[in-house]
Formats: C-alpha cells, sequence, structure tokens
C-alpha cells in the first residue's frame, strides 16, 4: 500500500513537502543568510584567529615588549576610566533632559550633535584645537599668561584627548538610552514618594536608582566590551604617538600586522583580551534578550 | 496644585530654572565648541588659518569651492571617494533589510526551536568589538582575492550591521496581531506569501529606519574601509581624509571643509530617525532585567 493511497484517496504530501513545512526548516530557512554570514565573517574568523594566537612564543614576545605592557595599561584608563566617568555624567545629564521644560526640548536636541556627526571630523577638529603651534588651547592659555602645552606630543595629555574625545563623542548615546530608561518608570511610583514628602536626592535614591540599576549594569558592559575594540579614536587621535606610547590593543594590533608584518603578535594581541570579552559577553547574552 | 501655585513653589521652580540654565551653557559651551570650531575652519582663508581666534575675520567658501571642483591635490578624487561611500552604504543598506526582515519573520512569528541558538548567535555579534575579527577577516579577504573591492566591505557591513537592525525588527513584528498567519491561512498562502504580501508591507516603517542604520554604519565606517581598500580613487571619504593627516602640510581649512560635506548626510538621517536608533537597545535591555 502506498502511502499516497491512504485515508480515503487524499493525498498525503510527499517528504520533501513535509520536511519543507516543519517550522524548524522554514526558521532556518528565513535565517540563513543571517546564519551563512555570521558563520563566514564571524565565527570562521573568530576561529583562525584563536588557532593562530595559541602560539605561546607570541604572547612571550607581546610580554617582553615594552610597548605592549605601556598598551595594556592605556586600554585599561581608556576601557576602566573613560567608560564609566562618561556612564557617570549620563546617568547624571539624562536627570537634567528629564525636567519637562519647554527649553529641555531644544537643549536635547543640540546635546545629540557629538553622536550624529561621524568621530573622523570630530577628532579632526580636536586635533586642531590641540595643536601647540596654532590651536586654539593654546593660544587662549597664552593669553592668560600660561606657557602652552605641547598637548598630542606627550603621554599624559595625548592619552587624556582620546579619553575626553570619547566622552565627548559617546556621552550623547548613552544619555539618551538612560533617558529612555528613566521615561519607563511609572510615574505612580513618584507620586507615591510625593506624599511620604521625599525629596529629589531621597527619589533618586529609593526609586531611579535601583529601577535603572540593572540598565545601568548592561550599558556598563555594553560600552566597556565596545571600547576595549575601539581602533578609530585612539588611530586617529594619536595613531600611537609620542613615541608608541599611547596605543591602545586595536591600534597596536593594526601596528604589528601591518606595519611590522607580525601576523601572529597582532592577533596574538586580541587573544590577550578575549578571555575578559567573552565573559562580558556571556553575562550580556544571560541579561539581554532579543 | 493650590501648594504649586503658591509664591515659595514659584519661586522654586525659578530657582531650579535658573540652576537649569547655568549647566545648560555649560553643556552646550562643551558639545558644540568642537563642531563650531570645524565650521569655522572651514571658512578659513588659508592666510588665516595660522592665526587662531574665535571667529573668522575674512570668511571665504573657496574651500567648499576647491572641494566640489576637485581642485586641488588633496582633493582630486573627492567625487569617486564619495561616490564610494554612497555605493557601499547603499548596499549595506539594501542588504541588511532583506536578512533582517528575513530574519525577523523566522525570529518573531515563527516558533522554531533553533531560535535562541539564531538570537545567542546574533548578540554574539552585536557584542563583539568588530576589531577583533578584522585581521583573520582581512587575510581572509586577501586569500578570496578581494582585497580592493568593494563587495569585501560590503560584506563586513552587512555582518556587522545585521544584528542590531535584526533586534528592532523583530521587536517590531512581535508587537504585530497574530491575525497575520491566520489571514495568511485562510486564503491558502504558504509561509513565503504570507511573508512577502502580509508580512512586509506591515513592518515598512522599522525597515526604513533599519535601512538607515545599516547605511550610516557603513557611512561612518573607518577601521575596515582603511584595511580593505587602496589607492586613491577607490577608498572611502574617511580613509581618504586620514590620508591627509601623513603629509606635514596638510590643509586644514580644506580638510574641515570635506568634513563638513561628509558630516550632514548623518546629521540630517540621525535627527530624523533618533528614535528607531536606540530604542532597540533599550527595550532589548529594560525588557532583559
Amino acid at each position: 500500500m502506498s502511502p499516497t493511497t491512504r485515508e480515503g484517496g487524499r493525498r498525503a504530501p510527499s517528504r520533501v513537502a513535509l520536511v519543507l513545512r516543519s517550522r524548524t526548516t522554514q526558521g532556518f530557512l528565513f535565517t540563513a543568510p543571517l546564519l551563512v554570514l555570521f558563520a563566514a565573517f564571524v565565527i570562521y574568523p573568530m576561529a583562525f584567529g584563536v588557532w593562530y594566537a595559541l602560539d605561546a612564543d607570541s604572547y612571550r614576545a607581546l610580554f617582553s615588549d615594552p610597548t605592549f605592557r605601556q598598551t595594556v595599561v592605556n586600554t585599561l584608563w581608556y576601557v576602566g576610566f573613560a567608560v564609566n566617568v562618561k556612564l557617570f555624567l549620563a546617568l547624571l545629564l539624562s536627570g537634567i533632559l528629564d525636567f519637562q521644560f519647554a527649553w529641555i526640548r531644544v537643549l536635547a536636541a543640540l546635546f545629540l550633535i557629538p553622536w550624529a556627526v561621524p568621530a573622523l571630523p570630530g577628532i579632526l577638529s580636536f586635533r586642531w584645537m590641540l595643536n601647540s603651534q596654532w590651536g586654539i588651547f593654546n593660544y587662549l592659555l597664552g593669553k592668560f599668561g600660561f606657557a602652552s602645552v605641547p598637548w598630542l606630543a606627550q603621554h599624559d595629555t595625548a592619552l587624556g584627548a582620546v579619553i575626553v574625545f570619547h566622552i565627548w563623542k559617546y556621552l550623547p548615546f548613552w544619555t539618551i538610552i538612560f533617558l529612555a530608561g528613566r521615561r519607563a518608570i511609572p510615574n505612580e511610583l513618584y507620586e507615591a514618594t510625593a506624599i511620604d514628602g521625599a525629596s529629589a536626592l531621597q527619589n533618586f535614591r529609593y526609586v531611579t536608582f535601583p529601577l535603572l540599576r540593572n540598565l545601568y549594569l548592561i550599558c556598563t558592559l555594553l560600552s566597556m566590551v565596545f571600547t576595549l575594540g575601539d581602533f578609530t579614536v585612539p588611530w586617529l587621535m594619536t595613531g600611537g604617538a609620542p613615541g608608541d606610547s599611547t596605543h591602545v590593543l586595536a591600534t597596536l594590533a593594526y601596528r604589528y600586522t601591518f606595519q611590522m608584518g607580525r601576523l601572529e603578535w597582532g592577533l596574538a594581541t586580541f587573544a590577550v583580551a578575549l578571555p575578559v570579552t567573552l565573559g562580558f559577553i556571556g553575562l550580556l547574552l544571560r541579561w539581554v534578550k532579543i | 496644585m493650590g501648594d504649586d501655585m503658591s509664591a515659595p513653589g514659584r519661586r522654586k521652580r525659578r530657582g531650579l530654572q535658573v540652576g537649569l540654565s547655568l549647566l545648560a551653557i555649560v553643556i552646550l559651551g562643551w558639545t558644540l565648541f568642537p563642531v563650531y570650531y570645524m565650521l569655522l575652519l572651514s571658512f578659513t582663508p588659508t592666510d588665516d588659518l595660522f592665526q587662531p581666534g574665535l571667529y573668522v575675520e575674512h570668511p571665504t567658501v573657496r574651500n567648499y569651492t576647491y572641494t566640489m571642483g576637485q581642485d586641488n591635490p588633496f582633493v582630486r578624487y573627492f567625487w569617486h571617494q564619495i561616490g564610494n561611500s554612497l555605493v557601499v552604504a547603499l548596499w549595506a543598506m539594501a542588504l541588511v533589510a532583506a536578512v533582517a526582515a528575513l530574519g525577523s519573520f523566522a525570529m518573531a512569528r515563527l516558533h522554531f526551536r533553533f531560535r535562541r541558538f539564531v538570537s545567542g548567535l546574533t548578540l554574539f555579534t552585536y557584542v563583539i568589538p568588530s576589531s577583533f575579527l578584522s585581521i583573520p577577516f582581512f587575510k581572509m579577504m586577501a586569500d578570496y582575492d578581494l582585497i580592493d573591492t568593494k563587495l569585501s566591505l560590503i560584506l563586513a557591513m552587512v555582518t556587522f550591521a545585521a544584528p542590531y537592525a535584526l533586534w528592532v525588527l523583530s521587536d517590531y513584528a512581535r508587537s504585530l496581531p497574530p491575525e497575520i498567519e491566520e489571514a495568511g491561512a485562510i486564503d491558502g498562502a504558504g509561509t513565503l506569501a504570507t511573508f512577502l504580501y502580509l508580512y512586509l508591507p506591515l513592518i515598512r516603517p522599522p525597515l526604513i529606519a533599519i535601512g538607515t542604520y545599516a547605511f550610516l554604519y557603513a557611512w561612518n565606517e573607518y577601521l575596515y574601509a582603511l584595511l580593505l581598500l587602496t589607492g586613491e580613487p577607490r577608498v572611502t571619504l574617511p580613509v581618504a581624509m586620514s590620508n591627509f593627516l601623513t603629509t606635514d602640510n596638510a590643509p586644514w581649512n580644506l580638510l574641515m571643509a570635506v568634513s563638513t560635506v561628509y558630516a550632514i548626510p548623518p546629521v540630517v538621517l540621525y535627527y530624523c530617525f533618533k528614535r528607531y536608533l536606540v530604542s532597540g537597545l533599550v527595550s532589548g535591555a529594560v525588557a532583559g532585567t
């Protein structure tokens, strides 16, 4: 008895049609383009990088290179200090932008400009402002009788410029995120505390912060991971100068790979940060839903 | 209510306004000055470039006319380069919209078994810094002889812009009523027909927004463009601009004019679509907690 003649002659779908109609197959077919992209350009490069980075010699070379040690310190400043200052300021500023005055809306709109302008024009503007001979900062310092500062020609102020630019550029984005988080808090909670006569500080301490805490934590992790891999800002602001003292991981890896021809060192530079990155990503995968 | 209208209440409110306006001035100074300085330099004639000041004494549009007319060695290929940026950004936009539309349909409307796996992989791609993958990606493109082609850059851009696009679209698609599939089933439409004729028209608004997101992602990209493209007529605008910096006598006023032209499309698009450019992250993070 062939399957097609079962049940009073009604034709049962063929096996191919059944497989095609199953939800699992359809789900895979619709997500196939994405899966192919991720497999080819995320998983494969990742595996390739890790495979190459397994060579212990590269790490011996890296850790005996003073530039690499300096780079790790710079990266910690960039990721640990810049990101946290930025997010703390964003949390405070989101409180200001949350006031319901009409002119605050105008302020909020203007405040977004650094986020909308691509990084490169902003960096170029900063670089010319910081130029030791013709920059506006040294010009103003001179007017008030101070000595000029070689901003981008010494390690501390050059790394400082990278950090300040990072805060300038990305503060608006995170402020909007926190503003949206604040707006998601039900108003009834504040009405309830108003009856108890709570001050603004108490409101923040007992209502706003507990409800924003998870968002704040997620944003901190996300921003740290993004900043850990940042190439554009440090590279275009200082390019590692003076004397390769202001590199971060991504710019040093670029220098090793493309300027010194040491591919395995470049990959090992990223691999050093991989355990921390994967740990952060693991936490994020648990907390964030898509 | 009555309490708010009383004299001390009003005074308190006015005090708050004054304090806030002082803060606002500081915030605006910090926010706008670098942008103002960029515009100022772009209108500065070369003779005045080395006399810093807070305004331009003899403003000129010559930097812009040089740029538009490709009338200086530094901007010789300006239209080629802005064209390259545009082509890459438009392809990224179209392809991201396509893969994210297909993917979001599966993620939000078909309750298939390996959804968690796909969403985990997507989130992983969103979070992992793209620079970590840049060296192997470069090597891969070199092996396939795709260095110096727009295709390689487009592939990278689509890969890295797709996760956020999928995120925003799936989020939107989940809020659509279940009647879509029911209507499709009544008409006897298959899954593909339901997707094409019922689902796609409904997600048009966020689709346009995530297309814009992908466009901006590619337009702003620097690292991958730097790695994958070489040769003056073939690079994108940001790479061409950063090449200015390698010479000692870079014409900064001209560079700022190019910067301004380069910044205009993103600024316009960001202001039109700003709601969609943060909504995914907020809803994901807020819902996830």
